[in-house]
């Protein structure tokens, strides 16, 4: 995800780490963090950076 | 620093911080093995002491509940942050968001998307009550909770329009459920100090382990913190949204729509 | 097998903090710190973790199962949504920053604060 240099393309990598990093608490017998992790890493976090990009994409017409 | 010499330092330093983070690393006892006693202790008097069966959830509003009300502040600080440094600029408009701009065809949200949307959106406010609910009983609590909830506002965006979730779930009402979590959850430490205890003690009836209503002050807790981190998420993405959707520079170029 | 969630730990926190201090793009800089952020939340958790023990919720399990450690999880939990608020913090900086200055380059705004 460090090395993917088009931010676009990393919210979606992002999203993709969170959900496994979601998955892994899980695997860790940590359902709470497992929980938050998911839905924050997996929906709220890449939200708001596709909402950065359009944002700074927007600006650049 | 030109890039040559960041990257010449950050070479020699970022392989020292490295070999120091694999050494200390490496005194740590293997994985899989626990050696500390707080948790253990934790695990075996939390249910009997405070009839809260999620342990996580009664370390982080019970034990270490003043920990969790620094964290509740920081929270309330990021996002009164992220609305005073997206507020409208000198020489910016506010435009119509895109949806309604004059002239400008926007295709329908296709009935599909409408009819999930719909569908999605009242079970995704109701398991978020029930996670912020029963969070000293089963994995969740406030926290999570919260973030399902503005989720289920963000699918009003998705599956209709921006004036829809305007509509759905206005400024004020954010900003009033972020500020009433807070002060409740500063609030229900000072009741403990009221009733003649430690700040943040819990104080009221702890009934059966494994009923709703138990545990006593956790589950107000819950909701203090999970009403407060709905009303911060929701303004946050509100924000962004606004953002992009409705404040434009000053000479009004076409905005480009938001990608879906 | 036993040194491998922290070797992962500490690659993560490098490769986070080679992102940062080489990147091209504002967003792609805050991307790299909550990746890091995250190598923080995966120590916190394989410290508390152990061989054959549930989750620490007694909900339907009898009392006195061993179970990982609560403390470490709770830190967790709470870490993660603040890293997440902290975050749209930065990138609303940054989102800002882009805006005044044109540009999310952040070789180029260095000469700009002088």
């Amino acid at each position: 995800m460090v090395f993917a240099r088009d931010p676009l393309r990393q919210a979606m990598l992002a999203s993709i780490y969170g959900l496994v990093l979601g998955l892994l608490f899980f695997a860790w017998q940590a359902p709470d963090v497992a929980l938050s992790q998911t839905v924050v890493g997996a929906v709220a976090l890449p939200l708001m950076i596709l909402l950065a990009l359009a944002k700074m994409r927007g600006g650049e017409e | 620093m030109s890039d040559r010499v960041r990257m010449g330092v950050f070479a020699v330093t970022g392989v020292g911080l490295l070999a120091f983070l694999l050494w200390g690393l490496a005194g740590l006892p293997d994985f899989g093995t626990y050696r500390g006693p707080y948790g253990d202790i934790l695990n075996r008097i939390a249910v009997p002491e405070r009839s809260a069966t999620d342990v996580v959830t009664a370390v982080n509003f019970d034990y270490r509940a003043f920990d969790t009300l620094g964290e509740e502040f920081i929270l309330f600080a990021a996002v009164v942050g992220v609305t005073s440094i997206l507020r409208a600029m000198r020489g910016e408009r506010t435009r119509a968001p895109d949806d309604e701009a004059a002239g400008r065809r926007v295709p329908e949200t296709s009935l599909a998307v409408r009819v999930i949307g719909l569908g999605l959106g009242p079970p995704t406010l109701l398991i978020g009550i029930y996670i912020v609910a029963h969070g000293h009983q089963t994995p969740g609590g406030g926290f999570q909770g919260g973030v399902i909830l503005a989720t289920a506002l963000l699918l009003t965006y998705l599956s209709a329009d921006y004036a829809t979730m305007r509509r759905v779930g206005p400024t004020w009402l954010s900003e009033l459920a972020e500020g009433m979590g807070a002060a409740g959850f500063a609030l229900v430490g000072v009741a403990g100090l009221v009733a003649g205890g430690a700040f943040f003690e819990n104080f009221l009836g702890k009934g059966t382990p494994g009923e709703l209503l138990s545990a006593g002050t956790i589950l107000a807790s819950n909701f203090a913190v999970g009403l407060a981190v709905t009303g911060g998420f929701a303004l946050m993405l509100s924000e962004f949204l606004q953002q992009t959707l409705t404040r434009r520079r000053g000479r009004g170029r076409r905005p480009r729509a938001r990608r879906t | 097998m036993s040194f491998l969630p922290y070797a992962v730990v500490a690659y993560v926190a490098a490769i986070g903090l080679y992102g940062v201090v080489t990147s091209r793009n504002l967003v792609h800089l805050v991307i790299c710190l909550s990746v890091m952020q995250s190598s923080s939340y995966l120590l916190l958790l394989s410290i508390g973790s152990q061989k054959d023990a549930s989750a620490p919720i007694f909900a339907d399990v009898p009392l006195g199962t061993r179970a990982v450690d609560p403390v470490v999880q709770a830190l967790t939990l709470t870490d993660v949504v603040v890293g997440t608020t902290v975050t749209a913090l930065l990138l609303a900086l940054a989102v800002q920053a882009h805006k005044r200055y044109g540009t999310a380059d952040p070789s180029e705004l260095r000469p700009e604060r002088r």
